[in-house]
């Protein structure tokens, strides 16, 4: 097999050489870590990995190749969460060239090819996972041999990334009695998909429309990459939502922007959640539950505003889980109930929102 | 959180180590007293198996080596009155005492509070109709059987369930009219011949070829619930997950797949009520999302201990705490200190689990492998590539393989065949059909086995031609030699394939390989074992070496205050849970004396590997190369080699040619007595007596050597074809057999040849000495004759009926030899004895089995004294003396009959016990009661069956029969021995022989032997067989398997017999007292 070398440099000066795969191509982007063992394809589909390189931190990747596109009868995609690849480059230990699943069409190493994002293999992602813990995140490339590229490269975090992956205009899934507006920060397809399945009509908007002038029992927001201090125009029609006193809820940049606009402040992780395993528990209660998370960004809960209060808190580092209203039905978390991928204890968060519709 | 009334609990132990309840239990039960005794609560065990480490001295605090059964449960319950009591730490033994006091009403009677799951839950998951009903509750799919009575409802069953099916007659032994089918035509096919066997048949859906998956999952009584770790078995269904090879994580489930399981599990466990861990297995399509649980298990099982290690979050410490009535939020994550226990542990690397067989030392026993456990043992590797794992792994398994490839060859008939219907070498029969161009599809239709392993598999293959297309090492460049270290090829086999057969000595060859691959840079790295993949530091050294890195988590101080211990390896027929404790006790004491513990063992069911018993724990390979590799890391103090039995004895010489500093004794005496022909002439210029032996290379030699010594002989080839590697020879005929069948005779494999001598006594000689003078010693004495191997003997300690004078002279002996070998640490003597002649058999310079048996009887732990010695801190003399003692131990042996359809129960030269318990008595026949009681026997009520073998032994059974007689019991006995009992005026019942039956004149005028066993009309089977001839041989095999398979007490050998009888006849169960350990 034709192996051809390639470079992972970091922003710190630390290279680490391993084997290009997937797209041969370079990238640059915000270097993050993900712990899960499982989910390379919704992963890398994920609209809130925009601007960031992967590194996957399981060391086996590719091992159940890539399943097939498509969509389902309301549009949404089959297997993925969202229609292409987001991730900018994905950093891993070792390639899986055989791949085996039933529900597998191609490999790994095609699919990269085909989205043009390129792939490096043969590194100590636990080395580079402890420089990311103990530094932070930061912005990395990938070079594979013979390409020119140096720092420096544009900070992602000081793009708007929601704009970027937002949809473009309003879109309608789904039939049923009850309406909800989902604004899209950058929605994860298991997202609509959960409200479709659970006989809601969504109406998808984008991350800056005013969705005030809309009729609707509830209001969604969704998770989005990126800063979330880039989105006051969000914010700001939230705030006007909140007037109507109807339901509200949120996920990650959800939970971030609802408490922006219950007057928080959020601020940037050291070196985020990106896994299967964040223990989260109900603030006041013995009820714990294991989370999928995906954020660089946490709310400081001890800025939130009148008539608000934490919910949820992370059990590992204390960090903020969620928040909700203590009179009106608004309420946010900051990890993701619709896992895919990861663990599905907290499902029935959608089944407490529409009960209120 | 915790409830406050729980003072005092008590835990029931696993007893004895047995095949499927092994080591795993000592660490379960040794993790749940931890937590107990960090809570304060006051701790009770109950296990007779004394070498374990749950049985040492501070573990817990009141200690009964008693059987595990209700009768003496109930009476220690009675005398300790505890408030609670955990029965899912000791296995289904435990688990099945616990249910059994449970619904007797013991526990209720006495206040007993049952701690963690509920009697009720584990009930439901035990029975199988229960659980089937309880899952059914909440649509959970699970593998039914639905019987038929006729073609239209045998139809009617199949077009419900869907092709493939299984179909097979009920009631039908060996599944006579039973086979697979795929379509109406086939159903009617095999139905007709099932139901010309049966009047029902059963059908089933045919899960033929489906993953098996498993996971392990924690719920705490608030209702939070995590899984701890999901696996993978390698094999597909069909064969026990005991006797698969198991990855961790799973490797071919997608996300879907992966939580679609993972929430099952979660449902069950709620609805079930576990409170603690149980572990959940599915079958699992390969080609949708269809699914079915197998079974769940409601307790701490291997599969538990085995995700603990792979994971490193400690399940049964977690169990018992929850237990206590914390919840899961209330517990730290014991790696990183900081985080909880409730999160799910992720894995940066990959774990692969190997069984362990001994199948070669059992007479009889197919080598077919399937639904039921045969392993005696495991290995876990862990590495950053599956192809790295699993040849780590297949090197651990200690069974001569250096991988998955570079192999001696597996011999097969058929290799297809030996693909298809697996047994215990399938992995290698892999290999030569990959070396022989099977492609992974082919080897995927006969094996089902996932192409995504089989494609790995290929790999190494790919990596081993090139390899073998290197003339000379500088041919293989950088990243070849690179490529090859990843995939877990070894220094000896890139040698091997670069030099094939070289006149160079492998070893030199290795350390070639091994200077030019330093040379080039390519080092393996140490990794951490964190739980999180390295998202929060670890506050534990938990390691492991792989070449996929290139960074060492770990900084050595490089301060020669290092003790590495080499631990034992997989557990096996002859090295078990005994060195384990050695092993523990060894680096408890190194701590104790100001050095860093070290461990380097790869056994997941030890306590040795648990990261908290150590500084530093390598779950890695115990080979010269990776001992070497940790050891330049490390730069020790010193080298243990001498407590974790034969594996680490091997590599001392080895290690200390590479300059390495073994402590204790020096590497070149330990090659002394280890080298048959140097401890020899040793021997002889000590003028110490050991029976004459030779090594032959020709039959004529034999003869002449024979001729000389006079049969019996002892017989060990060192090239066996088929069968055990040691015999006793008892006349011409049989040595010709078996060295013309069995093995062979020539130059390359020569045969060792012992006078064997009859009517001996052996006698085990355990010692520390200092410099080669004995600090401590302990003479205890076989209750069978010589012949029967030392591991399947009953031993008693101190010795009990050998003359003073024959002890004097063992004691001289042994302190000549410490003397000339300069011993310096734990050594251990046979000596064969017979009228004050003492002769010495077999010298080892290490920790034997019987230490921990001895240390524990004395309560002076030789292997602290050892390593103290080893340390160079000359401890004094202990003032304790064997005579001091005014009590008995005895350990018994434990054997795994039952579970190795068609093996011969009988004892030999060979040893086939698979683990051992030990009990004290205030004196011999107390002891022995408690101790034979402790290995699966029963005192019978009633009726006894002898058949007594050849005249002497007849002779020696007289006693014994008479005291059966006197004490009322009604004595069946085959012809000879009921002639022989006439006429010595005992009253007996005649029986047939098996092959009686076909005498028309006897058959019907007396009981049939194999009637009074199968229909348990006799609740003890004395068969002590009389020659080698085969229809002997047979008519005995037959009674002794009757016995096992009717689980009816069987003894072999004459004089434990006797002892036993004149045990129970002299006192009864309810005159064993119940004392505790320190009561002693």
């Amino acid at each position: 097999m034709q192996q051809k070398g390639a470079t992972l440099r970091l922003a710190n000066g630390m290279e680490f050489r391993g084997w290009s795969f997937g797209y041969d191509g370079p990238c640059d982007g915000e270097t993050v870590f993900s712990t899960a063992m499982v989910g390379y394809p919704e992963s890398l589909t994920d609209p809130s990995y925009s601007g960031q390189i992967l590194c996957v931190t399981y060391p086996l990747v590719g091992n159940y190749g890539v399943p097939s596109e498509g969509v389902d009868e309301n549009g949404i995609s089959l297997n993925f969460e969202s229609e292409r690849i987001w991730v900018r480059g994905l950093v891993i230990s070792e390639y899986s060239f055989n791949f085996s699943h039933w529900d597998a069409v191609k490999s790994l190493d095609q699919w990269l090819k085909e989205q043009k994002i390129p792939g490096i293999y043969g590194i100590d992602t636990r080395a580079l996972t402890q420089v990311l813990r103990d530094n932070g995140s930061m912005l990395g490339m990938i070079v594979p041999d013979g390409v020119e590229k140096d720092f420096p490269v544009p900070d992602p975090n000081l793009d708007n990334q929601v704009a970027i992956v937002s949809c473009k205009e309003v879109i309608r899934y789904g039939h049923g009695d009850k309406k909800v507006v989902l604004v899209d920060c950058g929605v994860k397809h298991n997202i609509l998909r959960c409200f479709v399945n659970r006989g809601v009509e969504l109406i998808r908007v984008p991350w800056d429309y005013d969705f005030n002038q809309l009729e609707y029992d509830g209001l969604f927001i969704s998770n989005g990459p990126g800063n979330p201090e880039l989105c006051d125009v969000t914010v700001g029609n939230i705030r006007k939502a909140m007037e109507t006193g109807k339901p509200i809820f949120g996920i990650c940049m959800g939970n971030q922007l609802l408490a922006r606009a219950a007057g928080a402040k959020t601020y940037k992780l050291k070196y985020g959640h990106r896994s299967h395993n964040q223990p989260a528990r109900i603030i006041g209660t013995q009820k714990c539950y294991i989370t999928s998370q995906n954020h660089g960004f946490a709310v400081d809960d001890s800025t939130l505003g009148e008539g608000w209060e934490p919910w949820f808190v992370n059990m590992n580092d204390g960090s903020n889980e969620g928040i909700r209203h203590k009179s009106l039905p608004f309420c946010s978390v900051q990890f993701h109930p619709e896992a895919s991928s990861g663990p599905t204890d907290t499902k029935i968060l959608f089944d407490e929102f529409i009960a209120k519709l | 959180m915790k409830d406050e009334s729980i003072k005092k609990v008590l835990l029931l132990g696993s007893g004895a180590l047995k095949i499927g309840q092994a080591g795993e239990f000592d660490y379960s039960g040794s993790q749940a007293l931890k937590a107990l005794k960090e809570e304060g609560i006051e701790t009770v065990l109950i296990n007779p198996n004394i070498a374990t480490v749950q049985t040492s001295e501070g573990v817990a605090d009141k200690i009964y080596f008693l059987p595990v059964t209700p009768f003496f449960v109930e009476k220690v319950i009675a005398k300790e009155r505890p408030q609670g009591i955990l029965l899912s730490f000791g296995g289904q033994t435990a688990l099945n005492c616990g249910v059994e006091i449970y619904k007797s009403g013991v526990l209720e009677k006495y206040g007993v509070k049952v701690l963690g799951t509920p009697v009720q839950a584990i009930m439901d998951t035990e029975d199988r109709d229960l659980f089937v009903k309880k899952l059914d509750e909440i649509e959970v799919n699970t593998i039914k059987s639905h019987s038929a009575e006729s073609m239209e409802e045998a139809r009617e069953a199949a077009h419900n369930l869907g092709y493939p099916l299984i179909v097979r007659a009920a009631y039908a032994l060996g599944g006579l009219g039973s086979g697979f089918v795929d379509n109406d035509e086939q159903l009617e096919e095999i139905c007709e011949k099932a139901f010309s066997f049966s009047p029902q048949v059963l059908v089933e859906k045919s899960l033929k070829g489906w993953k098996e998956i498993e996971y392990e999952v924690v719920r705490d009584r608030f209702d939070n619930c995590i899984t701890v770790c999901n696996m993978e078995n390698f094999d597909p269904l069909g064969i026990h997950t005991g006797e698969s090879i198991v990855v961790a994580p799973s490797q071919t489930l997608s996300n879907k797949d992966y939580h679609f399981l993972r929430e099952l599990s979660i449902k069950i466990i709620r609805h079930i009520g576990i409170v603690g861990e149980c572990n959940v297995q599915y079958a699992y399509d390969p080609d949708s999302m269809d699914y079915r649980v197998i079974e769940v298990n409601a307790r701490l099982s291997r599969s538990s201990a085995l995700a603990s290690k792979a994971t490193g979050y400690p399940l049964a410490f977690v169990a018992a705490k929850l237990g206590l009535g914390y919840g899961l939020f209330d517990l730290k994550n014991s790696v990183t200190k900081t985080t909880p226990a409730f999160f799910e542990p992720a894995l940066d690397y990959i774990v692969c689990k190997i069984p362990r067989w001994d199948l070669s030392k059992f007479h009889g026993v197919s080598r077919k492998i399937g639904s039921s456990m045969k392993s005696v043992g495991e290995v876990m590797s862990v590495g950053r590539s599956f192809e790295e794992t699993i040849q780590k792994g297949l090197r651990m398994i200690g069974q001569g393989a250096h991988g998955f490839v570079g192999n001696k060859e597996i011999v097969v008939k058929d290799l297809d065949e030996a693909l298809r219907e697996p047994t215990d070498t399938r992995i290698f029969a892999i290999s030569k059909a990959m070396l022989a161009g099977y492609s992974v599809d082919k080897i995927h239709d006969l094996t089902k086995i996932d192409k995504w392993f089989l494609g790995k598999l290929e790999n190494i293959v790919r990596t081993y031609h090139s390899l073998m297309g290197c003339e000379r090492l500088e041919d293989v460049d950088f990243g070849l030699l690179r490529t090859a270290k990843q995939q877990g090829f070894s220094d000896h086999q890139i040698q091997a394939a670069v030099f094939g057969n070289s006149d160079i000595k492998p070893s030199v060859l290795q350390d070639k390989v091994r200077e030019y691959r330093k040379s080039l840079g390519i080092l393996p790295v140490v990794k951490q074992i964190d739980t999180l993949a390295a998202e929060f530091p670890a506050q534990t050294n938990y390691l492991y070496l792989t070449y996929n890195g290139t960074v060492n988590d770990i900084r050595y101080e490089s301060d020669g205050k290092s003790v590495i211990v080499l631990g034992s390896g997989a557990y096996r027929i002859g090295s078990s849970v005994e060195f384990d404790w050695c092993s523990v006790s060894c680096l408890q004491e190194a701590q104790k004396q100001g050095y860093r513990g070290v461990m380097i063992n790869y056994n997941p069911e030890t306590v040795s590997t648990d990261y908290d018993m150590c500084d530093r724990l390598y779950f890695d390979e115990l080979t010269f190369e990776r001992v070497l590799d940790i050891i330049e890391l490390e730069t020790p103090h010193g080298v243990v080699v001498s407590v974790g039995g034969q594996i680490p004895n091997n590599l001392a010489l080895r290690l200390h040619e590479h300059d390495v500093p073994i402590l204790g004794t020096s590497a070149v005496d330990i090659d002394r007595a280890e080298d048959r022909h140097k401890f020899s002439s040793i021997v002889d210029a000590l003028g110490i007596d050991q029976p004459e032996w030779s090594e032959l290379t020709t039959m004529s030699d034999v003869d002449k050597f024979i001729k000389r010594v006079g049969y019996p002989v002892l017989v060990r080839p060192s090239y066996v074809l088929s069968g055990a590697a040691m015999n006793v020879c008892y006349d011409e005929a049989h040595l010709r057999r078996f060295l013309t069948l069995a093995a062979e005779v020539s130059a390359e494999h020569p045969v060792v040849i012992s006078q064997f001598m009859t009517r001996c006594k052996e006698v085990e000689f355990d010692a520390v000495a200092d410099n080669g003078k004995i600090v401590v010693y302990a003479i205890s004495e076989h209750i069978e004759y010589a012949g029967v191997h030392s591991g399947d003997a009953t031993i008693q300690f101190p010795a009990q009926k050998i003359y003073v004078e024959t002890a004097r002279r063992i004691r001289k002996v042994a302190a000549k030899i410490a003397e000339e070998l300069h011993i310096s640490g734990p050594f251990n003597i046979q000596f064969l004895a017979k009228e004050n002649v003492v002769k010495v058999i077999e010298c080892n310079l290490r920790a034997s089995r019987s230490f921990p048996f001895v240390s524990k009887v004395m309560k002076l732990n030789f292997i602290e004294l050892a390593t103290k010695v080893m340390l160079g801190l000359h401890p004094s003399k202990p003032d304790k003396s064997t005579f001091d003692l005014d009590y008995v131990g005895v350990k018994s042996s434990q054997f795994s009959f039952a579970r190795l359809q068609e093996a011969d129960p009988l004892l030999g030269v060979d040893m086939s016990s698979t683990g051992e318990v030990g009990c004290l008595g205030d004196d011999m026949n107390e002891a022995l009661l408690k101790s034979v009681i402790s290995v699966g026997n029963n005192i019978p009520e009633k009726k006894v069956l002898i058949s007594s073998g050849n005249a002497l032994q007849k002779a020696d059974m007289l006693l014994a029969c008479h005291t059966l007689a006197d004490h009322g019991y009604e004595i069946y006995a085959t012809g000879g021995t009921f002639r022989y009992l006439q006429e010595n005026n005992i009253p007996a019942v005649k029986v047939l022989w098996p092959n009686d039956e076909e005498n028309p004149e006897l058959k019907g005028r007396y009981p049939q032997v194999l009637d009074l066993i199968h229909n348990r009309k006799v609740d003890l089977v004395i068969n002590i067989p009389k020659n080698f001839t085969d229809m002997e041989l047979d008519n005995g095999y037959r009674i002794r398997r009757a016995a096992i398979d009717s689980n009816v007490p069987l003894f072999t050998n004459a004089r434990l017999a006797t002892a036993f009888i004149r045990a129970f006849c002299t006192m009864s169960l309810e005159d064993v007292q119940i004392k505790s350990w320190d009561e002693y």
